[in-house]
């Protein structure tokens, strides 16, 4: 049933001897710690386990490990590191985006996958790219606000 | 003016949340941990006759209700509701007993290979079904509780009413659907039971422990973990999780983790009560209510649980925001073989004031009145009394609030031209005033009598010590905000860990929109002492307890007086397109404006108005929960749909400052609020769409696709 698996995981070369049915979700948490990717629902809907796999936002539970020989996998844990996080960090506090919380990494990362493709966004395109990210506290509003503040500070930082 | 208190303050929870460092239940992971699940019952009312269990490997437990130190019930009202099933099943989903062990996918191997057979029993399965009480669950007529209050001589009041109209109005189940699915962790080492996880209450969760184990008060510590979105689904149910873990761990003497799955946590969990409301309202000569008859009918599924208490804040919110001379209220709460239904942001009083908002839009309509006119002849003012005989002591600003969100929204010009528009896509604007009962109802507060502490430390910071839990409303930063105000110190001069019952005093429940009006105000005088003192000593404490304003008067046994101590209040005008092809319905716009005294942060009181509206038009529109044989139909949330970021509409949000003596900087409640009038305003909108009545929500399209081909 094991397989080795090879795939970089926030920069670092990984291998990992293990059922290739397993979902990334599971094994960013389990066998890398990655607790900052949250299980919302198991089923895709919710967002709140995003992750980018070769520079795509992915939900990491519909992700078979045995999918990824090979790719780059890329969690908050190393997104958090970077200029672009920082800006939308501060956007997001600044617009009231953040609540429970559980579902706003994987909002930070929907909303750099829109502004690394289209850093001038309008309210529908923003609205458009966090259509697959629940959020049950704010309303959402807020959260369209924080991205639309990181578009505008962000400049050049995508 | 603005009030300087309210002006944004960075979330100080934000950070450490948004870069994902913040830790939630099944973030931790401590050494030898042992995973449970459990086995549930997969049918609403039965006798179980035998369990077949497969060979359990070594490092493998069963937990059941034989291991069960103490009471095998959830110390709550009734103290009706087993951690463990009994010989008897009561709902769907029933836990019978925990599998545990090392390897998750072993422990669903061997749930899976477990047989369970059962002799069915007639069940329960609808309100209708539990009055007729053939096969009674609780006592002899299926009733957990029953209340009924008057004002004035309503009898008169009918027998001379020029008009008598009458009204039946529906409101299905409502799921919380926090982002964090619910769970909780157990370890029990050298004697000592601690139970960290994902909670409103931790003091509810230590009373629990206790009981079940029959241990001492410094033998139980619950530690709340980072609670992902809670909206009263972690008041009751938080305690069955704990005792779960705690059982298993007692058991097996290793840390035992139970984290539930979302489809589990659909099909398990507390959802708000479905409710059925019949209303009859006497008219006279001069188009006025001089008699209101509310009758609210709630299923309060298989155990009591809060039921009761959600029944009495619906009945003190059935009369809504009206002054009405001659009140009848009665209401009851039946028990039926569903999961047990329970605490749901504004507790009973949205269903309320669904019913009540709609029967008002319901006489205008017959009555040939513009609603809006009519409800606003209708409104309390200042000194007036409430269902209950209690007196509105404090200034109502209902009247200039409505005049705001008139004219914010354009309400009157769009009523008239959306009136008169024909073709495929029909406009329509809709408006509900709601009030809110800040804090406990009736005498809670005088029972739980809070206790809050701040300690002094060194380097000019101090400590917050509470039993509340911030779960995303911002307690971190509202608390933390009022005290370091006082204490003239920056607000990270102030530490406010997740309580840890070993360390913090019992200071209530964080539920009931009391956690800023009430335990906020004792901080605030807490702090108050503790800047006076701040030389005496090194080391100091100051804490202060809940004392009952004394003019505040309840009679318990008689439902007369004052139900709560101050209300906060709220309009919001809801504009909507319906495609009169699909009947499907587009909201347009919402304009808002909410009195909570004194927002201590404004952001932080537009993201609980935002979010509660939003949640509240989810459950006038798209949530839709519904039971076959005693289960939800619904799974996942590709079934169960809340709105997402498209669904949702612009708000606008103003506030109205209306400072509040006893409330901390001025004040109220603000956190269930907001989710009261969303619902009804909605379904006034397509009823003003369309030109039909509605009595029931969700308003999906196939309803409305009935009532316009009638």
């Amino acid at each position: 049933m094991s397989q080795i698996i090879q795939f970089t995981l926030n920069g670092t070369p990984v291998s990992l001897e293990s059922d290739p049915m397993r979902r990334l979700l599971d094994v960013l948490r389990d066998d890398f710690s990655e607790t900052g990717v949250k299980e919302g629902c198991g089923e895709g809907e919710c967002g709140a386990c995003s992750v980018f796999l070769n520079g795509k936002l992915v939900n990491s539970c519909l992700v078979a490990l045995g999918s990824i020989e090979g790719m780059n996998v890329e969690t908050i844990v190393h997104f958090k590191n970077t200029p672009a996080y920082r800006v939308i960090e501060q956007a997001f506090s600044d617009a009231g985006a953040v609540q429970c919380g559980f579902c706003t990494p994987g909002m930070v990362l929907a909303a750099y996958a829109l502004l690394k493709n289209n850093p001038h966004p309008g309210e529908n395109d923003i609205r458009e790219a966090i259509s697959g990210n629940l959020c049950r506290c704010t309303g959402y509003n807020m959260i369209v606000d924080g991205i639309r503040l990181a578009a505008k500070r962000g400049e050049g930082k995508w | 003016m603005k009030n300087s208190i309210s002006t944004p303050t960075d979330r100080l929870d934000g950070p450490e949340k948004a870069s994902g460092k913040a830790v939630y239940t099944d973030d931790i992971r401590p050494e030898g941990l042992l995973f449970a699940r459990t086995l549930r019952a997969d049918r609403p009312r039965a006798r179980i006759t035998a369990i077949r269990l497969p060979e359990i490997p070594d490092n493998y437990f069963i937990v059941d209700r034989n291991d069960v130190p103490g009471r095998n019930r959830i110390k709550m009202l009734e103290d009706d509701w087993p951690f463990f099933a009994g010989e008897v099943i009561n709902h769907v989903g029933e836990p019978i007993l925990l599998v545990v062990g090392p390897d998750r996918e072993k422990v669903a191997d061997i749930l899976n290979s477990i047989e369970v057979e059962y002799e069915d029993l007639p069940p329960v399965l609808s309100i209708d079904d539990a009055i007729a009480a053939k096969s009674p669950i609780f006592g002899d007529d299926n009733c957990f509780a029953a209340y009924s209050f008057r004002k004035g001589d309503p009898d008169t009041a009918f027998s001379t009413a020029k008009t008598v109209i009458e009204g039946e109005f529906k409101t299905g189940y409502h799921e919380q659907a926090y982002m964090e699915p619910q769970g909780m962790i157990g370890s029990y080492k050298n004697g000592k039971l601690t139970v960290t996880g994902s909670m409103q209450c931790p003091f509810y969760v230590k009373n629990a422990m206790m009981q079940l184990t029959g241990f001492k008060e410094d033998a139980v510590q619950i530690i709340q973990a980072t609670t992902g979105g809670a909206f009263g689904g972690k008041e009751e149910y938080p305690s069955l999780l704990a005792g779960h873990v705690a059982v298993a761990a007692i058991k097996t003497g290793k840390p035992v983790k139970l984290v539930l799955e979302r489809g589990e946590d659909l099909a398990v969990t507390t959802k708000r009560h479905p409710s059925v409301s019949r209303y009859r309202s006497a008219i006279d000569e001069n188009g006025r209510v001089i008699a209101m008859e509310a009758d609210i009918t709630l299923d309060g599924g298989a155990y009591a649980g809060l039921s009761a208490v959600v029944l009495q804040r619906a009945l003190f919110a059935a009369i809504g925001v009206y002054n009405i001379p001659n009140v009848t209220v009665r209401g009851r709460v039946m028990a039926t073989n569903h999961v047990p239904s329970g605490a749901f942001r504004g507790f009973g009083a949205p269903q309320a004031f669904f019913a009540v908002e709609m029967h008002m839009e319901q006489i205008a309509s017959e009555l040939g009145m513009n609603p809006l006119t009519f409800k606003e002849i209708h409104l309390v003012r200042q000194g007036d009394t409430t269902s209950t005989g209690g007196v509105l002591r404090d200034e109502i600003k209902i009247h200039e609030m409505l005049a705001k969100v008139l004219k914010m929204s354009n309400y009157r010009k769009k009523e008239g031209i959306f009136a008169s528009k024909k073709g495929r896509f029909r406009s329509g604007i809709g408006l509900a005033i709601y009030l809110h009962g800040c804090g406990f109802t009736g005498k809670g507060e005088e029972i739980i009598k809070g206790t809050a502490t701040i300690r002094k430390l060194a380097e000019d910071r101090a400590e917050i010590l509470i039993s509340n839990v911030e779960m995303g409303q911002g307690a971190q930063t509202t608390l933390r905000k009022i005290v370091a105000r006082i204490l003239e110190l920056p607000i990270q001069n102030i530490e406010y860990a997740n309580p840890d019952t070993d360390r913090v005093p019992d200071s209530g429940p964080t539920v009931a929109s009391r956690t800023v009006i009430i335990v906020g105000h004792l901080l605030e005088s807490a702090a108050k002492e503790l800047k006076k003192r701040w030389n005496e000593s090194e080391t100091l404490s100051v804490s202060k307890s809940y004392r009952h304003p004394s003019y505040i008067q309840w009679d318990q046994d008689k439902l007369q007086g004052d139900a709560y101590p101050a209300y906060s209040w709220g309009i919001v005008a809801v504009e909507v397109e319906v495609d009169t092809l699909t009947y499907e319905t587009a909201v347009k716009g919402v304009w808002t404006v909410h009195d909570v005294g004194i927002a201590i942060d404004e952001e932080i009181i537009r993201g609980q108005i935002e979010g509660g509206i939003l949640q509240g038009l989810g459950y006038a529109s798209l949530e839709v929960m519904d039971t076959a044989d005693g289960a939800y139909r619904q799974h996942s949330f590709t079934d169960y749909i809340i709105p997402t970021s498209v669904d949702a509409p612009v708000i606008e949000s103003e506030l109205i400052d209306n400072p509040y003596e006893y409330g901390p900087f001025g004040a109220k409640c603000a956190g269930e609020l907001p989710i009261a009038g969303a619902a009804p305003a909605y379904a006034a909108a397509v009823s003003h769409a369309l030109g039909i009545e509605i009595h029931e929500i969700p308003v999906k399209p196939e309803i409305l696709i009935k009532r316009a081909v009638k």
